[in-house]
């Protein structure tokens, strides 16, 4: 029978799993290693800076609601996505994103260029309800993130823990993350009062202030950065 | 070493509780996925802080995959091994220790997720004390199986085993890298990869995940069970060899794919679309393998609901694995990614050929493990039916949508202009959106009639009866 070459493999179950171990590892290492050493992919943009510890909290409260199952962040490099979104991605933009969010289902519409397109009162009035200001819309209402307050008992360990990772972040940035995160807030609901909505205390430290600091931050790099546009992609 | 002709004790316990398991969360499981689809076309039914799309649609593909695909595969795995080798389990307490630990992960996965514990990362979304949890399970999986081989009394392994070690290996790899994390807290942790760099980790995991978890050790439970049920050895042996190494080798690298446009380096993109065209070859070989089985039994698909489970199973999964690499090609991917198109696709896999697949797997087993006959052929008819017609009404306006709003994005006015606004596409899908939820919902009840005759079942048979003893000879080697 023909197939007999293939019996040592089939009557021996440690060299059938190494060869099976042979075969997945070198596919493995081919696409996971040199990205590694590419400029391209470890070089941050000039004005890319990590996030504060307010966005930071808001970045992780996005990730704990699943925001990226709907929300895509990744501009793709063609003129309809840039006409619609702004400045297409780069990948010195993502140097502090643990994890990547870009997505892989646009439900709703992507946010990599969302930061500064709207006011913070804008962003306030959608969680609480999406469909007060886009009827057709159908994301979820998020008006539980405007009722409770921000933890920031773990800030401090967050940011050094990220800087265990190599986020530039010091010593000072890392003690006063809590208060930082305070301060920070405090600016965006001031905002928000400044546009004629009335915030309670609760409301003023809510997770939602973390979250619209999040979002204004997004596209930073991009946005402050005009060499960026001619950076490597 | 035992003598020739003594009795082996199957351990079916295991494959029991796996079976049982395996089909309550597959109700869990496609009941949250409907609740996901409902969501999607009526925003009222998001609930608070727990109950809303973005903590449902995680908690959907957790129960589905890890749930219902891996515990069928379990019980299929340690169905077929312990026949294939002649020999119990290697070790009972490992085998307990995989059903109740992996349910007490899934458990977890549950509540963790409501409670927004999450990576983020699709299909890895656990946090790190399950991630580890799940490693020491698989390694426990791993040593049972390994063991058993290494005991058995049947010299050549035959292709199914070759598909669950390859299932074994990969995953465990897969899961190790990808899972790379540092604790904050005891739920909260920070990915060891940033950026571009995490999302090519996360697409080789993501991509291989599909590979082997729902391709490889369904082409194990089809191997295996597919010959047993029409009674005929597997039509080519030289054709299971081919197809073996050639997707191993091949699906590997395909994972750039998820990834077409993005930053991540072109040369990288360049594979992934090469690796998944080339992918077509073997997936058909499986495809293919499996149809000239059927050769000459074809008038029982007409009676026999495992048999049209099987052959429905294989066409997705022939649609799918020519489709996939379709939307590999950058101009197809530049319209497909980002849409429903990609969730159609996922469900032409994930319901025609996993769900099927383990369905026809469970029908075969059941019955055997409780020592009786199937309490109703014409249910298993009828959910094999009402499957169909929920996985087309899914499938089919997932396509037209995906198309449609990726048609909408790109579409332009004469003078250059974005001729749809974002929330025009969100509402010209809506109707698709509804008939998926009546899809699923259809596919759902089809799942209800299938527990209905399980627990009929059960309930007329005994897991007491004598085991079977060097019951069934392996399904052997064909002669091509």
């Amino acid at each position: 029978m023909s197939h007999e070459w293939h019996r040592p493999l089939e009557n021996h179950w440690i060299r059938l799993s190494t060869f099976t171990f042979l075969a997945v590892i070198v596919g493995g290492v081919c696409l996971l290693i040199p990205p590694f050493f590419l400029q391209g992919t470890i070089e941050p943009l000039t004005n890319l800076r990590p996030y504060s510890s307010l966005e930071l909290e808001g970045r992780d409260i996005y990730i704990r609601e699943g925001c990226n199952t709907c929300h895509s962040q990744q501009v793709r490099p063609f003129k309809t996505e840039t006409d619609r979104y702004g400045p297409f991605s780069l990948a010195g933009e993502g140097i502090y994103d643990r994890p990547f969010l870009w997505g892989s289902r646009r439900t709703g519409p992507d946010l990599a260029r969302v930061g500064k397109k709207y006011p913070d009162s804008w962003h306030w009035l959608h969680f609480k309800n999406p469909r007060d200001i886009e009827p057709r819309s159908n994301m979820p209402e998020f008006a539980f993130l405007t009722e409770t307050v921000l933890d920031t008992s773990l800030s401090s360990a967050k940011l050094s823990a990220l800087r265990m990772l190599g986020h530039p972040y010091t010593d000072d940035e890392i003690r006063n993350a809590p208060g930082d995160a305070e301060r920070a807030a405090g600016g965006i609901a001031a905002s928000i009062r400044g546009a004629g909505i009335v915030l309670d205390a609760t409301e003023a430290r809510s997770e939602a202030v973390a979250v619209i600091a999040y979002l204004q931050s997004l596209g930073h790099a991009v946005r402050e950065d005009d060499v960026a546009m001619t950076g490597t992609r | 070493m035992s003598s020739e002709g003594e009795v082996v004790q199957y351990d079916m316990q295991v494959v029991r509780g796996f079976a049982i398991s395996a089909l309550v969360w597959g109700i869990v499981g496609m009941t949250v996925g409907l609740l996901a689809a409902i969501q999607l076309a009526w925003p009222e039914a998001n609930a608070g802080p727990w109950l809303h799309f973005g903590r449902i649609r995680p908690l959907h593909t957790n129960a589905v995959i890890f749930g219902f695909t891996l515990g069928v595969v379990f019980a299929g795995s340690y169905y077929g091994i312990q026949r294939l080798c002649r020999v119990r389990m290697f070790s009972d307490t490992l085998s307990r220790l995989n059903l109740w630990g992996w349910n007490a992960i899934i458990v977890s996965a549950a509540v963790s997720l409501l409670a927004g514990k999450t990576t983020s990362k699709e299909y890895a979304e656990l946090e790190w004390p399950i991630d580890i949890a799940i490693a020491v399970v698989w390694i426990i999986y791993a040593i049972n199986v390994f063991g058993t081989l290494a005991r058995r009394r049947e010299r050549q392994m035959y292709a199914a085993i070759w598909f669950w070690i390859a299932t074994i290996i990969t995953i465990a790899m897969l899961h190790i890298v990808n899972s790379m994390e540092l604790p904050v807290s005891w739920m909260k942790s920070y990915s060891l990869y940033a950026g571009v760099y995490d999302a090519n980790v996360q697409w080789w995991y993501g991509h291989n995940a599909v590979g082997f978890l729902l391709t490889t050790p369904i082409l194990g439970l089809m191997y295996y069970f597919l010959p047993k049920q029409v009674d005929r050895p597997i039509y080519s042996h030289r054709l299971s060899i081919l197809h073996f190494w050639s997707l191993i080798c091949i699906y590997i690298w395909a994972g750039p794919h998820h990834l077409i446009y993005s930053p991540l380096p072109d040369w990288t993109q360049t594979f992934g679309t090469a690796f998944s065209i080339m992918l077509i070859l073997p997936s058909w070989g499986g495809m293919l393998n499996g149809f000239l089985t059927m050769q000459g039994a074809w008038d029982r698909v007409r009676t026999d609901p495992i048999l049209k489970m099987f052959a429905v199973g294989l066409t997705f999964y022939g649609m799918s694995t020519f489709e996939g690499p379709m939307m590999a090609i950058k101009t197809v991917n530049s319209l497909s990614h980002f849409t429903n198109w990609t969730i159609g696709h996922v469900h032409s896999g994930a319901l025609g050929w996993v769900a099927l697949t383990c369905f026809a797997t469970l029908y075969y087993m059941i019955p055997r493990l409780w020592h009786t006959q199937l309490y109703s052929v014409r249910l298993a008819n009828t959910h094999f039916w009402i499957a169909t017609l929920g996985l087309l009404l899914y499938v089919t306006p997932m396509w037209i949508s995906g198309v449609t709003q990726g048609l909408m994005w790109r579409a332009v006015n004469p003078d250059g202009s974005l001729a749809y606004t974002f929330i025009e596409s969100v509402s010209a899908i809506r109707v698709y959106d509804v008939i998926r939820a009546v899809g699923g919902a259809v596919f759902l009840s089809g799942a209800f009639v299938m527990f209905y005759n399980v627990i009929m079942t059960i309930r007329q048979g005994s897991a007491a009866a004598p085991e079977p003893s060097l019951a069934a000879t392996p399904a052997v080697a064909g002669g091509r």
